[in-house]
């Protein structure tokens, strides 16, 4: 979230689209009705199914699944065709004006510099202009054909009121309302949320599902200001934590990126990842870059990263393409991976196609796993009736279940979808010999080097090398860990107060940049608790620390206009008087800098300002583009039938046979959360499963009638991967929706099915599932793939 | 008035209930109500474990701190100071206690042999032994030191790790530091899924 949970109450309009925070965060959605209750807010709800935040709402529209680009682009056409821009915010801070390379176009569906064999773009066109000095050119009279603005214009005027229904579904009228809801907030004194959540990145276009959001908020001047921002909920406990410490597989912590095979050496390495400024005078943020990899690197290697040894760069893995879980697994399922470890993750029914999941894992040689629950993934090798139709004698890999603690017996530190870091303490003692996660690995690294030790072995250097200096190795605790995230002076010894303070040769260590500030020589600061929100706009500096620099709103510079008055009096954040800023929150830029030296709101741009059009930063254009879903109900692209879906997934070979067609499975079907239940955790928890106690497919009242189907009846669910038989839910949630000249039906699923809980065994949704995942992201296509539906006889 | 003070008041009434169990009030009054199961119990403040709300949460345990006198935690409830729940949980937090004393949890560390169609409890010393034997022989035979074009690269593709992201920041950290040293460069957290 650019904002946080109780900012949402300053809201005028809340819209949730992507997501239904109604039934999945219903905590936070208190949020909603404070806002609507409280400052006279509309909720705005656009979702192919009439869900619980729908049945709260002051408008809804139903959407066909995997259509929100057209949508949205539809919007952002009205808004600027209606004059409902807020130009004042446009004009000082986005890219409007800056002009694009001549080489730049748009034809068909495709974005100039397509390589259709490798399905990737050579990207050189997708940048500004450049002068002499290497800054972006600029026309502020947006009278140049080939300045944002008017290639924006250009590119978006296809998306008429008729054309996005004819994709989308939605009738016109309902749109209608939706456009003039969202677009009263283009005035200063007026601002929109936009709540998402898994609804929009389950698409193999997910990541540019929210860049259209984020133009229309640009458009509406709605981001850094109270009231507005991209939010996004984000679904575990700790996810945010998990990727700010950056467990995946491109990433360091704090958004730093591990090297790749082009990153030869760190001299070259840092220079490929530290941006030059775009525009004179920028803050530029990233251009500290070094600073925050060489800390991270003295945390890691301890005082054994030295100048000498580039700081122990070559002890990186370098990657040379990306092995994310579904490439992985693939691997896995041809043969190529031995080991795996499976942390806190019930893979077999998390990950996609478990058909295919399933026979990868059987091939592994060995698997670890760590989780506090007796979950199905480790006991993939026992045969479960349908529901996992195996041979044990068949299987032939080794399985350790290590038993873990959870939340309420372990100390630390998790943060929420608003950046809140939050201390926990521990309440009792785990079950049995259950560990936390940090010792279980450190007593297999703690093995591991007396292997080497004793044996010799390839590369142990960075083994011996990593800097495990804790009180005991074999458990590092979670205080001295949080205090090495935060970082220090390796001179002094003290605690860093913040990660300006960082610096590259080697005279710091910090674990994670964006955390500085969160453990300093003050204390704990994860674990404050004053709760008062003096200036009453939720604000609250006291409570835990918010990643960066305790900084509640991000991009609050542009609150001001140039000249730092706030754009709306009743939403003040920072402002510049008498000669200095002053604020209720952190600003967001540097506070010592004049207001015209720091009217760049988006200092972690190296031109400032927000991007209407993305430059190379996306794998399938720098403008969002309606694309279907990579398993499409109507077959074709009403806008370019040539290029139909996302031209930029990347298909692995083997997985295009895997993909089924709509003559074949008419039905477009979605997953979904119930809010009695959090994924396949509860499955084993008493009060979830009594109130809960059974999956089920949920359909609308036409197609059930059709297929002769009635309220409870035992229905096959098939797509081209596999097929489950669960019960038939008929409501009048779901409607057909006329698309393209065709009526599309679409069938929804919930996400909690499992054989090994508390509940009734039933299927896992993700039999039928996908394993094709969004061109940036790889996340799979979990929200958008096609089905057939029938009665199934003899139950 | 905050929470302790009002459970010290409750205390007060329930002494004032025993003086009158000495006969100085009518029969009746042997109806008061019995003492409130969290008095004597002990506060732990936490988060919930499910969605990115972050609600704050009150555990309670039983236990006096005694040397053998284990703690258990019997009821968990949303913590009224907390500014965004401000005491209140959904139908899953509600239900927490259920996910910590869940039948179904692991308890010690446990082996299914290649081929077997069961489970063995081992110790965690044999754990560590075997799952540390089983990678340093698949590194030491699959690592990868230099690309085609001779460029250091450092990693070792044919083990794996999907991580957590339900554990707190510092395993995460402790857990980045493992894979990286070891050269593992396909590790990957549900935040893609």
């Amino acid at each position: 979230m650019t904002n946080h949970w109780i900012d949402i109450k300053n809201s005028n309009v809340v819209v949730i689209m992507g997501g239904n925070a109604a039934e999945a965060h219903p905590v936070g959605f208190g949020w909603v009705t404070e806002a609507m209750e409280q400052n006279n807010a509309k909720l705005v709800v656009v979702d192919p199914r009439f869900n619980r935040s729908a049945a709260l709402a002051d408008c809804y529209a139903p959407l066909r699944s995997g259509t929100d680009i057209a949508f949205l682009l539809g919007l952002s056409r009205y808004l600027i065709e209606t004059e409902q821009v807020n130009y004042d915010y446009v004009k000082a801070y986005t890219n409007a004006s800056y002009i694009i390379r001549e080489d730049f176009e748009f034809n068909e569906g495709l974005f100039s510099g397509f390589d259709e064999k490798s399905r990737t773009y050579d990207k050189d066109s997708w940048y500004y202009e450049l002068d002499e000095d290497g800054y972006a050119k600029v026309d502020e009279t947006y009278a140049h054909p080939r300045c944002v603005w008017n290639l924006l214009k250009h590119h978006i005027d296809r998306y008429d009121f008729e054309t996005v229904s004819n994709i989308t579904g939605t009738p016109v009228e309902d749109y209608e309302k939706v456009c003039a809801l969202i677009g009263s907030t283009h005035t200063h004194d007026k601002a929109a949320t936009f709540m998402y959540a898994l609804g929009w990145t389950h698409h193999t276009k997910g990541a540019q599902n929210i860049r259209s959001m984020a133009l229309v908020q640009l458009l509406l001047g709605n981001i850094g200001v109270l009231g507005g921002g991209v939010n996004a909920l984000r679904g575990h406990s700790n996810v945010q934590g998990a990727t700010d410490m950056g467990l995946l597989c491109q990433n360091l912590p704090g958004y730093l990126k591990l090297p790749n095979d082009n990153d030869t050496d760190l001299a070259t390495y840092l220079d490929n990842y530290t941006p030059k400024a775009l525009r004179p005078g920028q803050t530029n943020y990233w251009s500290n870059y070094p600073k925050f990899f060489v800390s991270q690197m003295k945390s890691f290697w301890g005082e054994n990263a030295t100048a000498a040894n580039s700081f122990g760069y070559d002890w990186l893995p370098k990657w040379d393409i990306q092995y994310d879980f579904t490439k992985h697994i693939d691997m896995m399922y041809h043969g190529q991976v031995n080991g795996y470890f499976i942390q806190g993750v019930n893979a077999i029914n998390s990950m996609p196609n478990r058909n295919k999941t399933l026979a990868a894992l059987c091939k592994l040689k060995y698997m670890v796993v760590m989780d506090p629950l007796a979950t199905e993934t480790s006991v993939f090798w026992q045969k479960a009736g349908e529901f996992n139709d195996v041979q044990p004698s068949e299987i032939q890999t080794e399985v350790f279940r290590l038993p873990t603690t959870l939340f309420a017996e372990e100390e630390g530190c998790i943060v929420n979808s608003g950046r809140w870091m939050q201390w926990h303490w521990k309440g009792a003692n785990p079950p049995g010999e259950s560990k936390p996660d940090a010792e279980i690995l450190s007593g297999i690294l703690m093995k591991l080097r007396e292997l080497y030790k004793e044996e010799g072995g390839v590369l142990p250097e960075p083994i011996e090398a990593i800097n495990w200096g804790y009180h005991n190795p074999h458990f590092p605790h979670g205080e001295e860990v949080a205090k090495e995230l935060n970082g220090i002076d390796l001179k002094t010894g003290k605690q860093l107060d913040s990660f300006s303070q960082l610096k590259d040769d080697g005279s710091t260590a910090c674990g994670c940049w964006i955390y500085s500030g969160c453990w300093t020589e003050a204390g704990n600061m994860m674990a404050r608790r004053d709760n008062s929100d003096t200036s009453g706009k939720g604000i609250t500096p006291g409570w835990a620390f918010s990643w960066p620099a305790n900084r509640r709103v991000l991009y609050n510079r542009a609150s001001c206009d140039v000249n730092g008055k706030p754009w709306d009096p009743k939403r003040v954040i920072v402002e510049w008087t008498n000669g200095k800023w002053h604020g209720i929150d952190q600003g967001d830029f540097n506070m010592k800098l004049p207001p015209k030296e720091s009217a760049h709101p988006f200092i972690m741009q190296p031109e400032g300002v927000g991007r209407f059009f993305a430059l190379k930063h996306l794998a399938e254009g720098p403008f969002p583009e309606h694309y279907e879903p990579m398993e499409s109900p109507i077959g074709t692209n009403p806008l370019h039938p040539n290029v139909i879906s996302n031209p930029a997934v990347r298909m692995l070979p083997g997985v295009a046979e895997t993909l089924g067609s709509h003559t074949e499975f008419p039905y477009v079907c979605t997953t979904y959360s119930l809010t009695e239940h959090f994924n396949f955790w509860t499955i084993h928890c008493r009060l979830a499963a009594i109130s809960m106690p059974e999956t089920f497919v949920e359909l609308d009242e036409i197609l059930a009638a059709k297929k002769g189907i009635a309220n409870g009846d035992w229905v096959k669910v098939s797509s081209k991967r596999g097929s489950l038989m669960t019960k038939a839910l008929v409501t009048k949630r779901l409607q057909p929706l006329k698309v393209h000249g065709q009526m599309v039906h679409t069938v929804g699923l919930p996400r909690h099915g499992g054989h090994n809980g508390l509940t009734r065994r039933s299927y896992s949704c993700n039999v039928l599932t996908t394993e094709v995942g969004d061109a940036n992201t790889q996340v799979p296509e979990f929200k958008a793939f096609l089905v057939d539906i029938a009665k199934a006889e003899g139950v | 008035m905050d929470r302790r003070q009002f459970f010290k008041l409750c205390a007060c009434g329930a002494t004032t209930s025993a003086i009158s169990a000495l006969g100085l009030m009518p029969g009746t009054a042997m109806a008061a109500p019995r003492e409130y199961k969290l008095l004597k119990a002990k506060e732990t403040r936490n988060n919930c474990c499910y969605c990115s709300v972050g609600c704050g949460l009150l555990m309670y345990s039983y236990g006096s701190n005694g040397k053998n006198a284990e703690k258990a935690i019997f009821h968990i409830e949303g913590d009224a100071d907390h500014p965004v729940n401000r005491g209140a949980l959904c139908p899953k937090g509600a239900g927490l206690v259920d996910y910590v004393n869940s039948p179904n949890r692991n308890h010690f560390p446990e082996v299914r042999e290649a081929g077997s169609n069961e489970w063995k409890r081992i110790s965690w010393n044999e754990a560590f032994g075997r799952i540390a034997r089983l990678m340093k022989d698949d590194r030491d035979e699959n690592f990868v030191e230099k690309n085609s074009d001779g460029t250091t690269v450092n990693r070792w593709l044919t083990t794996g790790m999907m991580t957590s992201s339900a554990q707190p920041n510092e395993g995460g950290f402790i857990t980045h530091k493992f894979a990286r040293s070891l050269g593992l460069v396909a590790i990957d957290t549900i935040a893609r899924n």
